[in-house]
């Protein structure tokens, strides 16, 4: 299947897939890592060990029982050091758990591969797994499996669109552990009771498409099926991916399941064919560490709670000293303000910018080009948006429909005023929800 | 490297990424853009078009950098913006204009068009389109004073009237032909003679992104159907013959390309750039068929420049975000 006629609108950010050719690498167990509490949307989870005690592999030394959440687990085996705050990327603070490693990297003795009848045991499984969404968003994929509407959805759509600049992490997924993610679209396929599969790959990576659609083919896979994307950016947003496939618009605040779709990122769906096969829960993840300021940009296969410093040691250390330290691509990622921050569960890249490149060229006069909305995918006025936020507008832009911007960053990329329009999008929302509009 | 760690790394909002083309690289595109019909003009009226076009530039430049000195602002010359309107004023005066009549037109144009209403961004109206219209109506002598192209073998005359002067002078039969209009071989403002040459350049903006099509295919389409309709229920025989010569002559196809394709003085919204062309094809018309005045474009691109915000607004208001329109 190729992609349909029509699209919603988007932009070329360039590709910069430089990593695209490298094999990933493991990387040897670090001499210390730190495991955050935090690794998904919902509730942090509760240290379940102390300083002083022994860990193995795929041990679970973290839980809650608030319902959106999910477990995490040992990636290695060693010593706890201790249990310790730290301030988050995002602000708030961030329990660790810091391990030393033993490097034996025993298995955890509770491993086992999960056996499961229906519905029910397979949600139990997978949040036993740990798995959250891999994309960048985290959200418990155990509750995304499990939809209030079950009954109503029919589809899976795997998004492995790759749009972000940089990252070839999903890309080197689809070619090394192709049959994992078949595995995975499979049992999701099964348990849910959804009829047709879709996995949604942007048209540079013709090697993964013919490579998928040779095995799906070998393998009698006929309700399972290649789309091509447009290699733009953002193709692989959730609501953008959800368009080009269904013909449906996807409006804010409106969920897959409601539009008969099931959405997961296809590391997390290869990641349900491995655990499948292994029972190891998730403790370690593929990501690409790429940009101008680290000397040899590879993929890599880090366990998670490895400090950003080593994997950039891994990867020959710093080219030039670093300015900006992106968790995640350039269009959408989070910079963050040390390198001595651990690996998470949604880590998809670690990119290393310096000063040069991590240095956005200073904000001139709006000359009304109408580039910002031309590059929309919903169509949003960023220029309108931009006035009414100045002005804290809230009723002009909610009317302006400020709350349907998934900030993308598509209108500030295509800026030649270099406004950060989409940020101001971001802040325009704060306004919208603070006045209470519904 | 030695093994440190970095703890005060910049932060910011995504994206961190930006696209190249920044306002200055846009500008210098347009530049780009004007270039084949520079040359044509020079061709066709001599060195004077080179040295008049330098000195409406360097005029605008010293005007808005002299301006933001004086204001005590940000130096906003090197956006080239100011080069851009110093290069349109040049193109839309006759190649014989005193000099220093047009540096009163850059002077009206940046200063009291464009800085005093904040600059870059800001201005209401065309800055180039009102410095003409200004100098159309002061030195009106001067600007209606049309020198000949070098080719034409006249002996006796070195100025003449331009197409659209002949035509409304009642002078049909010493019309242009088409091909020479089209080429730009003929009498008119600097810039604005050589057709082909701004269809190159239009053709190229629309090529590398800098314009979208819908305004000048807008425009030029009204235009000629306008002159078609017109002439054809009037029965001439040669109602086609005359649609294209309106879309050839005057100032159609710089203003379609160049003028009515402002970011700043049109609307934002794509539909609403539609009906800016559809105006200023039929006000153009209007003026040149029933008016004083043998050519309109400068007017009818002013007056749309007028309209844009309420264009916008109206269209603006009716914006359907990701297939859902909203009821108010």
């Amino acid at each position: 299947m190729s992609s349909s006629a029509k699209h919603l609108q988007s932009i070329d950010a360039g590709h910069y897939k430089n990593t695209a050719g490298s094999a990933t690498e493991i990387m040897p167990i670090p001499d210390l890592v730190k495991i955050s509490m935090s690794q998904h949307i919902g509730a942090p989870c509760k240290p379940l060990v102390s300083k002083g005690d022994t860990v193995k592999v795929g041990q679970l030394i973290g839980d809650t029982d608030a319902f959106v959440s999910a477990p995490i687990h040992s990636s290695v085996s060693g010593t706890v050091k201790a249990i310790e705050t730290q301030r988050s990327a995002v602000g708030g603070e961030d329990t660790l758990v810091v391990i030393e490693p033993d490097k034996k990297q025993e298995l955890c003795e509770d491993i086992k591969v999960p056996e499961v009848e229906n519905l029910e045991g397979f949600v139990k499984a997978i949040r036993a797994s740990g798995l959250v969404g891999l994309g960048g968003a985290s959200f418990p994929t155990h509750i995304k499996f499990n939809p209030r509407n079950i009954d109503d959805v029919h589809t899976l759509i795997v998004n492995a669109a790759e749009c972000e600049p940089f990252i070839t992490s999903d890309h080197r997924l689809m070619l090394e552990d192709t049959q994992d993610l078949i595995d995975g679209m499979v049992l999701v396929m099964k348990y849910i009771g959804l009829d047709e599969g879709y996995i949604g790959i942007e048209e540079n990576k013709p090697d993964a498409i013919a490579l998928l659609d040779k095995m799906l083919a070998e393998q009698g896979h006929d309700n399972i099926h290649t789309f091509t994307l447009q290699a733009r950016y953002p193709k692989g947003a959730e609501r953008v991916l959800v368009y080009e496939i269904t013909g449906k618009h996807m409006a804010a605040g409106v969920l897959p399941a409601d539009l008969g779709v099931i959405l997961s990122n296809v590391t997390s769906i290869a990641f349900v064919g491995k655990y499948f096969r292994t029972g190891i829960p998730l403790t370690s993840k593929r990501m690409t560490v790429d940009g101008d300021a680290v000397n040899q940009p590879k993929n890599i296969i880090a366990p998670i709670g490895t400090m950003i410093s080593d994997v950039v040691e891994f990867c020959g250390g710093y080219k030039t000293p670093p300015k900006k330290i992106l968790m995640g691509g350039p269009m959408m990622g989070r910079a963050i303000f040390s390198d001595q921050m651990p690996i998470v569960k949604n880590n998809n890249a670690i990119l290393v910018f310096s000063k040069e490149k991590a240095t956005i060229p200073e904000e001139t006069a709006c000359i009304n080009c109408g580039r910002c909305h031309a590059a929309c995918p919903f169509n949003l006025i960023p220029t309108a948006l931009a006035d009414a936020y100045e002005e804290r507008d809230a009723e002009k832009l909610d009317e302006l429909q400020v709350m349907q911007c998934m900030e993308c960053g598509s209108c500030s990329y295509v800026c030649p005023a270099r406004r950060p329009l989409g940020f101001l999008n971001k802040l325009g929302k704060g306004v919208v929800k603070e006045a209470g509009i519904k | 490297m030695d093994k440190k760690a970095y703890n005060n790394l910049s932060v910011s909002s995504a994206p961190h990424l930006v696209t190249g083309l920044d306002t200055s690289k846009t500008m210098a595109w347009v530049l780009a853009a004007l270039a084949p019909s520079l040359l044509v003009s020079i061709y066709v009226f001599g060195f004077r078009v080179l040295i008049l076009t330098i000195v409406c530039i360097a005029a605008s430049v010293g005007f808005e950098w002299l301006y933001n000195k004086i204001t005590n602002k940000t130096q906003t010359v090197t956006d080239l913006s100011a080069a851009l309107t110093g290069v349109l004023i040049a193109f839309n005066v006759p190649s014989s204009l005193p000099y220093w009549m047009a540096v009163v037109g850059c002077f009206v144009a940046i200063v009291i068009v464009k800085q005093l209403y904040g600059g870059l961004g800001r201005n209401v109206a065309n800055p180039a389109i009102v410095a003409r219209i200004v100098l159309f109506v002061s030195f009106a002598t001067q600007m209606t004073t049309w020198p000949l192209p070098r080719m034409m073998n006249v002996t006796d005359a070195v100025t003449g009237p331009t197409p659209l002067g002949l035509l409304k002078g009642g002078s049909v039969e010493d019309l242009p032909s088409n091909m020479e209009m089209f080429l730009g071989f003929i009498g008119g403002s600097m810039g604005e003679v050589s057709a082909i040459a701004l269809l190159i350049g239009g053709l190229l903006l629309i090529f590398k992104k800098i314009i979208l099509p819908h305004t000048p295919v807008a425009f030029i389409g009204t235009v000629f159907v306008f002159a078609l309709a017109y002439y054809g229920i009037k029965g001439d025989a040669n109602a086609l013959q005359m649609a294209i010569f309106h879309v050839l002559a005057g100032g159609v196809m710089l203003g379609a390309f160049f003028m009515a394709t402002d970011y700043v003085t049109t609307p934002i919204m794509p539909m609403g750039k539609i009906i800016f062309g559809i105006g200023c094809g039929i006000l153009t018309m209007v003026i040149r068929l029933w008016g004083a005045y043998p050519e309109g474009v400068s007017f009818s691109i002013l007056l749309m420049n007028i309209l844009s915000p309420q264009l916008d607004a109206f269209l603006i208001k009716r914006n359907v975000v990701g297939g859902v329109k909203r009821e108010k």
